[in-house]
């Protein structure tokens, strides 16, 4: 079972916290001006990363809000977490995400 | 007392005799015993037959590591536990053990026939042999081999004891109190950080128990051993836990302990758990876990008397009893003689001492000979006799040029063999801790760690007990630090006889090419060194392949004493080196673990959660049957004194139909959007339209998700210009909080929207029927429920029997109808006079099934029983209830790609068969035409059927391909039997126009 950092709480255990998928895939602005491809790319591809993975939690046995994290995939390590809306720390990712 | 327990020493209480039983034979021991030293004090060796060859087996072993002697232990009738080491059981009074796999007895076992059947029965026979012919598997095969297989019987009734779990977090979690165990948590308690020690077995010590000779800081290693304890004892930041046994290393430092509470109790108080699970997190984990000593492998050394030096000296040390009256020694590491002198010193004769090495020089070797005993080196064992206990081996001598010369054979009654330590890194592995290979002690140590963990000791390949001691301290201090507490190294004066734990890898040598028959490798599978030859021989490479193909390392000891000779045995048959062949992965438990503990006190009534809703007791009273949806208790029918639930539900459905019913609505998922943006939030969340939606009124919303496909649906009501209150399915409330948590926080955080859930804020009655306003009529105030100023899809606020109420006016039945909401501490009062009112109207309490029938009568869809995650709106036919001039909402995109409204998808239809009493089976398949054969072409599927009272047939909806261009088609539904013909319509059955709910 994981520690994870809520930028919110603080580190609290991970049976906390429901994981959210990849994180970054913003939803297309204007749907109606995309293509199929490009709906379905947002739906389903997703990347399956080996490494530095930034991906979405939610506190939600917590404060219930969404946040990012940087993970690493391979050692279950956690690199960094911040709040929705943000970008990654740089110096976290190593331009990996 | 027996001529095999010493008169004097050992840790145990010799005033204290304790009865148990053994395969029914009644013997003594005393307290301290274990099963294993108590049986060994009574000369009993066979204790065990083998899993596949049923040989007689003994004990290899004195604790965990023990391979062979596993037993069955039975406290009662309800309270038995199969497989458990005899070495690690604690005797207590009235004890009750059976050998396991054996029949009828164990010295005459009709399975040991598999031994002389061994040459037919080599690695890889099952999956050779049983594969012809197939159908042969099942009926003959499977069956014998699985009566044949597995050892031990489980308990077949439910486990009667409990199980205790609980969350610790410690500054620095020590595993294992042999002395680098203690020094370390000693050295870290002493910085004020907060130190937890476990170790799994009945007494601190590790192999200090077995060492009563050493001297440590001047006193006997007893002694120094209770000062230590009763140090840590004395501090407050120290929790010691015995008898725990460190299972799991899990991410992040969480380990798993596994506290066996009253396992070594005669008579347990009821109220203490059987078992306790620690789940802990550490900051920083000190590992000291120790080693094991390897068997050698030869043929015949299984035998029952053959056994690891080091246990034979934690008999004779820590239990006082003596393993045999003469014994040769096999050495291939020098702890050897250390256990060599110590038998002979408690009035053992050793008959011979044979090394295997070129020479034996070390400090211990000159002790031995300087007690006066003989060692021949260059020496291996070529065989072994004896059927149920060893009686000779037979020697060979090493020559120079490569041969063996076959040397004398000597009588005994006891083989100790020792082939080396290996470090004890399963704990370390499970950390996803890198291994690296020690090519001096050709064992695999710690390497690069993942976690914050450090290991101690001889887990990391530290030799002696000055050594072992200072690394103990070291590795204390240094985890201390790493908290943030800093404390003072710490020095010890030592003496003791030092052996190294350096051993040889593998297998003894022996004459002639082709490996010997019966060189047990792996105790516990009964895997030879044959086998792995022939694993090597028939092209398997891959370490993980060989363990699959011959099962070594695969048993309940997960290899403890066979990995590494495995390793050695295949290295040496590729010419390789040992870490060329890699390692198998440590899997977690260390040692087997009772599901009981993982269960903890999840199980009966505290399995999961009940939800009752606050009018349960009513219902109940009512003689409601009830159903499990999700988590909630719901009232399902309502049976008079003999009804079926058939008979039930029909007249609950006639009295909603021609009179008044109430139901019990208060599951259903309820979330109050409230903000400015309410509107704009919902606009952009469910397909319809709700900015035109009025104060007071309600609209039916459905909502997908982005991939277009119905998620959840519902009436939804503007409270407010500001507030709606959304209704979701029972089972939906949650995921559709968190789906609009999720756009609210990620998507669209600019809107001025708050969400909340109020499922269980509100007690919701559902009062349905033609005359369900004759019977709101009597209770209600402050509101004009006339259909002119209440029409259907409406909400006001008012009063019922004076308690504030939010009534609406909707169907989900197609009659007339109300769903009266309260706050939820009201709702059984409000249930009880609603039902009281409707007395006179012949109110009719319904339940969930009946609930069914009449929407179904009406095709109102359920979310998951007609849609199954790929139904869009059209498919379902609620097409209508699309905003289409919204320029976005979730799913729109994707319902507008072609594929979304192509022909050829599934479409929800009615159908009802041609005789109006047979009633389809839900998920029945449906065919266009009769007869087909197999493989069918299947064009869609039946979602719902039931038996409408009111209409006087049978009733059943379905999703068929272009259904809606089939009606009035006649399909097919293939049983059993024989196909079912039905004619298909469209999905509302009853009152079509809709003109009932106009009342
Ligand atoms: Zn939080």
């Amino acid at each position: 079972m994981l520690v994870i950092q809520c930028p919110f709480c603080g580190p609290r255990p991970e049976l906390e916290f429901a994981h959210g998928g990849e994180a970054h895939i913003a939803r297309p602005s204007d749907p109606a001006s995309v293509t199929i491809e490009e709906w379905g790319a947002f739906l389903y591809l997703r990347k399956n990363t080996r490494g530095v993975h930034a991906e979405r939690w939610r506190h939600v046995r917590g404060c219930g809000r969404f946040f990012n994290a940087l993970r690493d995939t391979t050692t279950d390590q956690f690199i960094a977490t911040y709040k929705a809306g943000e970008a990654p720390p740089a110096s976290a990712t190593g331009g990996a995400v | 007392m027996s001529q095999c327990r010493t008169e004097t020493g050992g840790r145990i209480d010799r005033s204290r005799k304790l009865s148990f039983t053994f395969d029914g034979v009644q013997l003594y021991g005393v307290q301290g015993d274990t099963l294993a030293s108590a049986l060994l004090a009574n000369g009993v060796h066979l204790v065990g037959r083998s899993f596949k060859y049923h040989r007689p087996r003994g004990f290899l072993g004195a604790g965990t590591e023990e391979p062979n002697a596993l037993v069955r232990v039975i406290r009662d009738s309800a309270r038995s536990t199969p497989n458990v080491r005899a070495t690690s059981v604690e005797l207590y009074d009235g004890l009750i053990a059976e050998s396991q796999n054996r029949w009828p007895s164990l010295k005459f076992d009709v399975g040991a026939i598999n031994d002389a059947l061994s040459p037919l029965l080599p690695a890889g026979f099952y999956y050779k042999t049983f594969m012809w012919p197939r159908s042969a598997w099942h009926k003959l095969y499977e069956p014998n081999i699985r009566a044949a297989a597995g050892l031990g019987r489980a308990p077949e009734g439910a486990d009667p004891d409990s199980y205790a779990q609980r969350f610790a977090h410690c500054d620095v979690l020590v595993i294992g109190a042999g002395p680098a165990g203690l020094a370390a948590a000693q050295t870290a308690a002493r910085t004020g950080a907060h130190v937890m020690l476990c170790d799994e077995q009945a007494e601190f010590g590790g192999s200090l128990l077995d060492d009563p000779e050493a001297l440590i800081d001047g006193q006997p290693s007893a002694q120094w051993l209770q000062g230590v304890i009763a140090d840590l004892k004395a501090r407050p930041n120290v929790t010691l836990l015995q008898r725990t046994t460190a299972f799991g290393y899990f991410p992040h430092n969480l380990i798993g302990l596994n506290e066996r509470v009253t396992e070594h109790l005669s008579a347990p108080h009821q109220n203490l758990p059987r078992e306790r699970l620690w789940q802990v997190r550490a900051t920083e984990v000190v590992l000291a876990t120790g080693a094991i000593e390897r068997p050698l492998v030869f043929p015949g050394n299984d035998r029952p008397g053959i056994m690891l030096a080091s246990a034979a000296r934690t008999y004779l040390n820590r239990y006082g009893v003596r393993v045999g009256k003469r014994a040769v020694i096999v050495a291939g590491c020098d702890a050897a003689y250390a256990a060599a002198l110590d038998l002979k010193a408690a009035g053992i004769t050793i008959a011979a001492i044979c090394d295997v090495r070129p020479s034996a020089d070390g400090p211990a070797a000159a002790r031995a000979r300087a007690a006066g005993l003989a060692i021949t080196t260059n020496t291996t064992i070529l065989g072994t006799r004896g059927r149920l206990r060893v009686q000779s081996v037979r020697l060979g001598h090493l020559e120079i040029s490569g041969s063996i010369r076959p040397g004398v054979t000597v009588a005994c009654d006891t083989v100790l063999m020792s082939g080396g330590y290996t470090p004890t890194v399963h704990l370390y592995s499970q950390s996803r801790g890198k291994l690296r290979f020690d090519s001096t002690s050709h064992v695999f140590v710690p390497g690069t760690s993942a976690e914050r963990e450090r290991s101690a000791g001889a887990c990391k390949g530290i030799d002696g007990l000055h050594a072992v001691l200072a690394d103990g301290a070291a590795q204390g201090l240094s985890a201390a630090a790493a908290t943030g507490f800093a404390g003072s190294p710490r020095h010890y004066t030592v003496v003791a006889t030092e052996t190294s734990g350096i051993g040889i890898p593998g297998a003894l040598p022996q004459p002639g090419k082709t490996p010997p028959a019966k060189a047990f490798v792996d105790f516990q599978n009964d895997v030879t060194s044959k086998d792995l030859a022939l694993a090597t021989r028939e092209g398997f490479e891959s370490i993980e392949h060989i363990k699959r193909f011959t099962t070594t390392g695969m048993a309940t000891d997960q290899g403890r004493t066979s990995g590494m000779n495995a390793l050695g045995i295949i290295a040496k048959d590729f010419g390789r080196e040992i870490p060329s062949i890699g390692l198998t992965t440590f899997r977690m438990p260390y040692t087997p673990t009772s599901f009981g503990i993982l269960a903890g006190y999840a199980r009966g009534d505290l399995f999961d959660p009940v939800r009752r809703t606050a009018a349960h007791d009513s219902a109940a009273a009512l003689g409601a049957v009830f159903e499990d949806v999700g988590m909630w208790k719901r009232a399902w029918y309502f049976p008079k004194s003999s009804e079926d639930m058939h008979a039930a539900v029909e007249r609950e459905c006639l009295a909603v139909r021609n009179g008044v019913g109430m139901f019990d609505a208060s599951t259903l998922g309820k979330i109050e959007v409230v903000g400015p943006d309410a509107a704009t939030f919902l606009n952009r969340f469910y397909v319809n339209n709700w900015a035109n939606l009025a104060v007071g009124r309600t609209r039916y919303g459905i909502l997908l998700r982005d991939d277009g496909f119905v998620y959840d649906d519902g009436v939804i009501a503007r409270i407010a210009d500001d507030r709606f209150h959304v209704t979701t399915t029972t089972g939906g409330a949650a995921r559709v909080f968190a789906l609009m948590e999720d756009y609210l926080q990620t998507e669209w955080p600019d809107l001025k929207v708050w969400i909340t859930s109020t499922t269980e804020q509100w007690s919701v009655v559902a009062v349905q029927g033609p005359r369900s306003r004759d019977v709101i009529a009597k209770l209600v105030t402050d509101i004009d429920i006339s259909h002119n100023a209440m029409p259907h899809m409406s909400v006001a606020n008012g009063r019922i029997c004076g308690i504030p109420m939010m009534l609406f006016r909707v169907s989900f039945t197609g009659e007339l109808g109300f769903e009266v909401n309260v706050p939820a501490h009201y709702g059984k009062a409000v249930w009880d006079a609603l039902y009281e009112a409707g007395r006179e109207f012949g109110i009719t309490p319904y339940g969930t099934e009946a609930m069914h029938v009449l929407r179904a009568e009406k095709g109102y869809i359920i979310v998951g029983q007609e849609t199954d995650g790929t139904a869009t709106p059209d498919d379902v036919g609620l097409t209508w209830a699309i905003g289409k001039t919204k320029p976005d909402f979730l799913g729109k995109r994707a319902i507008a790609r072609p594929a979304m409204t192509a022909t050829g998808r599934k479409q929800l239809v009615g159908l009802l068969t041609l005789d109006p009493q047979v009633q389809l089976e839900e998920g029945a398949q449906v065919i266009a035409t009769p007869k087909q054969p197999v493989p069918m072409t299947l064009i869609g599927h039946v979602t719902s059927s039931y038996m409408s009272s009111v209409l006087g047939h049978s009733i059943a909806l379905a999703m068929i391909k272009d259904g809606r261009a089939r009606i009035g088609e006649t399909l097919y539904v293939p049983m059993p039997d024989g196909d079912i013909p039905v004619k298909v319509t469209a999905p509302v059955f009853y009152d079509a126009e809709g003109v009932r709910l106009n009342g």
